[in-house]
């Protein structure tokens, strides 16, 4: 499981950046989104990986903490999903923007010369 | 330990908060009401500021619990002198720029002021904040609200500016996400306090990946601090957004200083090994080499507000070469005057930013040389307003040349004003440094002399230009403008009679900050817990808990 894990959030965080380092804007948006999965996996698996746990206990009181998984990384992705979601719905409107005033979709508002 | 009420230390976080949040329930015609309220706001904050300030000036870091849960479980809010400092400097800066937006700025978009106060209390999060991923989400939230601001007003050269600005910010906070939990993944906390607890006495197999992670972090903010090679995108976006939003923003780059400063001091200086010193030597390089950029940005600027951009790097270089030097070696008199440098450039920055508009906004000699450089970098000019007499000041022209006046002295660093003892006060200090190689000491000297004349070249250019090279009648500025201005000046002046005590504050900031201990047995409780963390022993108990409060 660790290495199926670490593949995707490779591959994941690779082509993010591949992607980010592109021209096109929209190629830059998608690159932000794949890279805030990559982290979003990173910081779930920070918490440790433990199939089949569960994060929160039973309401009788402590059992054996070993056997649940760490909530706070899963609470810390929440929020980072969150976030990531805003800002990207955010950077989508600029970009939107910046298309129509320019006229253009490369980053730079022009097209390189030739 | 005070008279203090204890909640007050969440009003800066909350002030803003409710603020903004009040303004968007009303519409955005109201105008007059929010801009009443939204200065009421800061004027208030201010008030909380000055007390935090004299509350943490009393002693220990004063530490809240929200929802009175213990520190390394509950995000805790740590009020200490740096914190209370940023504080103040921060609500002083907002009155600033709120006032002078309120000249025109705020009427040439939607939801200023929402978005003004939600950047404060972003700010304010960030600067009180004793979590790290607290300290993220408030990052987030400052910058959800810069990039609105900085987009207020539109044109094509903000939205440019503006989505380079977004792209490197969202990478940054990336950045700062996996820093942050790899900390926790190495120390089983977020807590600040308790990560420099753990990272003194972490087993050595696990250093290299808090390294790393402290690596991350430090890529994160030295990005917001706009270092060199990470500040390319600074310039630009500065120069674009509006003359209110460019002075606030003067700030939000001691904002990655600031962080940089704590964590460095926290848990870097903690550690005492080998890597503490080549921290050291990145962050120092970095400064030297953002000085040199700013430097070279500055004389090759046309335009005001781009120097000032280049001004805020310049800045930002300065304090992080100097927190180099403090991590290296004691030398607490440096990082004091660097802390004192830090306050008066970015009131100074601040006043610069809100001068360029009233100052470009003549269309004397200097028209034709805008239209230039604006042709050059691709910027449209903005259309000019036209001030009604009725709001605009006579002997305008003089208050804003005088303000410009005190403004460049204090950049250069001449006397008699503050920019002088901050920079002498560095430099007296850098030469009683010991365990570093003069040349190192002569390139800080030398960078820092230098940096002092490109300023004053640079801006004396453009004051040249503007105030003696036109033949033109005084323009027109109206009262709400040149105010803020005045009031910014005023408290250069204020902090050049008043240096004395101001530096002897900083220079208590400084002890502290270089006993991390007060810190983290403030936040910390005392009595011995179950031991949250198996990974790592508990830390041997320290020297100062036993000493007390003062």
């Amino acid at each position: 499981m660790e290495v199926i894990l670490s593949l995707a959030i490779g591959i994941l965080c690779g082509s993010g950046v591949w992607l980010l380092l592109r021209p096109r804007t929209y190629q830059v948006i998608v690159g932000l989104c794949l890279l805030s999965y990559a982290v979003n996996l990173f910081i779930f698996s920070m918490g440790r990986l433990s199939p089949g746990a569960a994060p929160i206990m039973p309401r009788d009181g402590m059992i054996d903490p070993a056997q649940y998984a760490d909530p706070l990384p899963q609470a810390l992705v929440l929020t980072a999903i969150v976030i990531s979601f805003a800002t990207t719905a955010l950077f989508l409107v600029v970009l939107t923007a910046a298309r129509g005033m320019s006229g253009t979709d490369h980053v730079d508002g022009e097209e390189p010369r030739e | 330990m005070s008279t203090l009420p204890n909640h007050l230390i969440m009003a800066p976080i909350l002030l803003p908060f409710l603020t903004g949040a009040i303004m968007l329930l009303y519409d955005d015609r109201q105008r007059q009401a929010k801009i009443g309220l939204g200065i009421v706001s800061v004027i208030l904050q201010i008030a909380v500021a000055v007390e935090l300030v004299s509350v943490a000036k009393e002693g220990l870091p004063v530490v809240y619990r929200l929802g009175d849960w213990l520190a390394p479980f509950g995000i805790t809010l740590v009020l200490d002198r740096l914190s209370a400092m940023m504080l103040l400097l921060s609500s002083v800066l907002g009155l600033a720029s709120l006032v002078y937006a309120a000249a025109a700025w705020h009427r040439q978009g939607q939801n200023y002021h929402s978005l003004f106060q939600f950047l404060l209390m972003g700010l304010h999060g960030a600067f009180l904040t004793g979590d790290l991923f607290n300290l993220f989400v408030f990052f987030e939230v400052l910058l959800a609200a810069s990039y609105g601001l900085l987009l207020h007003g539109s044109g094509q050269t903000r939205v440019k500016a503006g989505l380079h600005y977004i792209a490197v910010n969202l990478t940054a906070s990336l950045f700062f996400l996996i820093g942050a939990s790899l900390v926790y993944g190495v120390t089983g906390t977020l807590n600040m306090a308790d990560i420099a607890r753990v990272a003194a006495v972490l087993p050595g197999g696990d250093r290299p990946l808090f390294y790393a992670a402290i690596a991350f972090l430090s890529l994160a903010f030295l990005v917001k601090a706009g270092s060199w090679p990470l500040c390319f995108w600074l310039p630009a976006a500065y120069m674009a957004g509006a003359a209110p939003v460019g002075a606030m923003f003067s700030i939000m780059t001691k904002v990655g200083v600031y962080v940089i400063l704590r964590l460095a001091m926290l848990v870097i200086g903690a550690g005492g090994d080998a890597e503490e010193g080549i921290a050291a030597e990145i962050i120092m390089a970095c400064g030297f080499v953002t000085i040199a950029f700013g430097m070279a940005g500055v004389l090759a600027s046309q335009l005001l507000a781009r120097m000032a951009s280049f001004l805020v790097l310049v800045s930002s270089g300065t304090v992080l070469t100097v927190i180099g030097f403090a991590l290296e070696v004691e030398s607490a008199a440096m990082l004091t005057g660097a802390l004192y440098y830090l306050a008066i450039s970015t009131l100074a920055l601040a006043a610069l930013f809100l001068l360029s508009e009233p100052m470009n906004r003549d269309d004397g000699g200097f028209a034709a040389m805008l239209a230039l450089t604006a042709e050059t970098y691709g910027f449209e000019e903005e259309e000019t307003r036209e001030v009604s007499p009725a709001r605009a000041m006579r002997g305008a022209t003089t208050l804003l040349a005088l303000s410009f006046l005190i403004s460049l002295l204090v950049l250069a660093g001449m006397p008699p004003f503050a920019g002088f003892i901050g920079k002498v006060t560095m430099l007296g200090a850098a030469f009683e440094v010991e365990g570093f190689s003069p040349p190192v000491i002569w390139c800080f000297v030398g960078l820092l002399i230098l940096s002092g004349f490109a300023a004053m070249i640079g801006l004396g250019r453009i004051g040249i230009q503007t105030f003696w090279g036109t033949d033109d009648p005084p323009q027109q500025v109206p009262v709400l403008e040149v105010a803020p201005i005045l009031f910014l000046i005023f408290m250069l002046i204020l902090l050049s009679i008043g240096a004395e005590p101001v530096v002897r504050y900083m220079a208590e900031t400084v002890t502290v900050l270089e006993l991390p201990d007060y810190y983290i047995d403030a936040t910390l409780p005392t009595n011995d817990l179950d031991e949250p963390n198996v990974e790592a022993p508990q830390a041997p108990p320290s020297p100062l808990m036993k000493r007390g409060a003062p």
